[in-house]
């Protein structure tokens, strides 16, 4: 994909619905547009603060290599998982084809 | 409706405590208990609509159980006693839908943590509550049941996005709830219903099982008729877990042990950004009187500034959204729930997402999924994560002087219904007072502290640094059993009129 120039003020909606798998109508497209612009302008204000060299917090209490034991446990029971799907073939879960035939 | 004088709604009224003494005395079971939170379900919930669904002959096999274990001699903080639970906790056999269309139909396959160790403790998981889809928002209108009215006012907010559970506890439709709280929705609901809500420190109580809203965010959280009760719970549902990397593996303390002891020597920080602007003056008024109180009873005041406070909602709105679209990508029409079928599984994707996920839902997926998109990440992103580490360095040096930090928990009341839904931003910017907590990992505690003119409740917020639960419990404690009869009292079905 070729490199986009970020826009600042305006969220490219239609891009970034695409990218997140939401297919929105041209009315919901419109409205989203107008709210989500009005919480990017103001979002702004952090470009006020100095961060230079501040290091990016991504976690409260960070923790590295978490380890456990490394022994079999029973897993959930896949008969439960499977009756949560919205539609199966036996023991699968069934989608639209994916390839199409050659 | 059935007028409250009845001794079953009498019951429902009552705290852990008070029910626990009742029980070890012999004088109520925990299926008369089971029987009096159903009672009061169906005399008041038509109006307030807290409950998303009840299952009474499962949860009274459950309190025929609890009921054995004390006659062979058992006891425990909540043997017997009912808990209802937020709709996005995992209970296994019992639906799990987040308050979202999306998760239709679905059956959780397995218990969360923190309802696992309330089965152990002998409690009862009775009730899924309502909130705001996938916990977004503030004011459980963002929900696929309908709004949580509030009980002292019908046509007013039950907060959220734990509405649900602040407004049955408070209307003595449950005696406690679990919620959860990633940017205030247990203390601010807590709040504006007039109960207590506890959010414990990051990393206090399991997330397992937790639907994820924000992973750095999320924690499990009580709300309860007082503050000793929140602490008899999260003694019973906190702990490290080896299913939750994040759950930390310090011991859990007895935290009712912290209860009882007077404030001396106990330092209350007062940052007056708390009371800035857009505060409502009643609201600060209140909070006020009872910061007063406190030092009435030893506590030392002490000024203290945060600077960065002011950024705290923008800082929470590019992390929580940015989380919050990779956690839900998970909800894609092909493993749970609602499906829109498709000609091919991108298209199924997006038209399931469109048609089942609601618009607070699609607001926040849109702007996280922006603000990690190419070209934006650097710009907004890793920006509020250094802004963060600002905001926490103030906590830092806050608690570096004082134990804990008192204001109010929400700058004003319960808003009236529709009102959030005109202006998305007005609505994110009434989080302002409770996100720092969960930016920074601490805990936090709300406690009834007076109504409004209007009737509606008004909250202290009492903050605490990372594991500190033991002062903020003390603290809120000593404020709760010095409070007086004017500043709180439990509803009765009058007030919902």
């Amino acid at each position: 994909m070729n490199q986009r120039t970020p826009d600042l003020e305006h969220v490219d909606v239609t891009y970034v619905a695409n990218l997140a798998r939401i297919e929105l109508s041209a009315e919901e497209t419109e409205k989203f547009q107008a709210e989500l612009d009005t919480v990017v302008a103001y979002i702004h204000q952090l470009n006020e603060l100095e961060l230079e060299g501040v290091e990016p917090m991504s976690h409260p209490h960070p923790r590295e290599n978490v380890l456990r034991e490394d022994s079999p446990v029973a897993g959930p029971d896949a008969e439960l998982l499977l009756k949560n799907a919205p539609a199966c073939v036996q023991d699968l879960i069934r989608v639209p084809q994916m390839m199409e035939d050659s | 409706m059935e007028p409250n004088g009845g001794c079953k709604s009498l019951l429902a009224q009552k705290s852990i405590r008070e029910l626990q003494d009742l029980m070890e005395k012999g004088e109520c079971s925990s299926r008369e208990l089971v029987e009096a939170v159903s009672a009061q379900i169906e005399a008041v919930d038509g109006g307030i609509n807290a409950y998303v669904d009840v299952n009474k002959e499962a949860a009274l096999l459950e309190a025929d159980a609890a009921d054995a274990r004390r006659a062979k001699g058992e006891k425990g903080l909540l043997l017997g006693i009912p808990v209802a639970i937020k709709d996005l906790l995992n209970v296994k056999g019992q639906s799990c839908r987040c308050a979202s269309r999306i998760l239709e139909g679905y059956t959780a396959p397995y218990d969360a943590t923190a309802v696992a160790k309330l089965r152990e403790a002998g409690a009862i998981p009775f009730g899924r509550v309502n909130m705001d889809e996938f916990a977004m928002g503030a004011s459980t209108e963002h929900s696929a049941f309908g709004v949580t009215r509030n009980p002292w006012s019908p046509d007013h907010v039950s907060g959220g996005s734990s509405g649900g559970s602040a407004a049955a506890v408070a209307a003595n439709e449950a005696i406690v709830s679990l919620g959860s709280d990633t940017g205030g929705s247990v203390r601010q609901p807590a709040s504006f219903c007039g109960c207590v809500g506890l959010k414990p420190s990051y990393g206090r109580v399991s997330r397992y099982g937790l639907t994820a809203f924000a992973s750095s965010l999320d924690q499990v959280g009580v709300l309860s008729k007082t503050v000793a009760d929140a602490a008899d719970t999260l003694s019973v549902v906190a702990g490290h877990d080896p299913r939750d990397t994040t759950s930390d593996p310090a011991p859990v303390p007895d935290y009712a042990s912290a209860l009882g002891e007077d404030l001396t020597g106990m330092k209350i920080g007062i940052a007056e950004e708390f009371f800035g602007e857009g505060v409502d003056p009643e609201v600060a008024a209140s909070v006020r009187t009872a910061i007063d109180l406190c030092i009435s009873l030893g506590a030392e005041p002490v000024p203290v500034s945060f600077p960065h406070l002011k950024y705290a909602v923008s800082i929470y709105y590019i992390l929580a959204p940015a989380e919050a679209s990779v956690n839900l990508s998970r909800f894609d029409g092909i493993r749970y729930g609602n499906r829109v079928e498709a000609e091919d599984p991108v298209s199924l994707m997006c038209k399931t997402r469109d048609a089942h996920f609601g618009d607070e839902v699609k607001r926040r997926i849109l702007l996280g999924t922006y603000v990690l998109s190419s070209g934006y990440y650097d710009a907004y992103y890793v920006k509020a994560l250094k802004a963060r580490a600002l905001l926490k360095q103030d906590f830092d040096k806050i608690f570096e002087q004082c134990d804990a930090l008192m204001s109010p928990v929400a700058p004003t009341t319960a808003f009236k219904i529709g009102e959030g839904a005109k202006d998305p931003l007005a609505l994110y910017l009434g989080d302002i007072l409770t996100i720092p907590s969960n930016l920074s990992g601490g805990c936090g505690l709300s406690v009834p502290c007076g109504f409004s003119e209007a009737g509606l409740p008004i909250g202290l917020q009492i903050l605490g640094p990372a594991f500190a639960e033991e002062q903020i419990l003390r603290a809120g404690y000593a404020y709760e059993q010095a409070r007086g009869p004017d500043l709180f009292r439990r509803w009765e079905v009058e007030d919902g009129r």
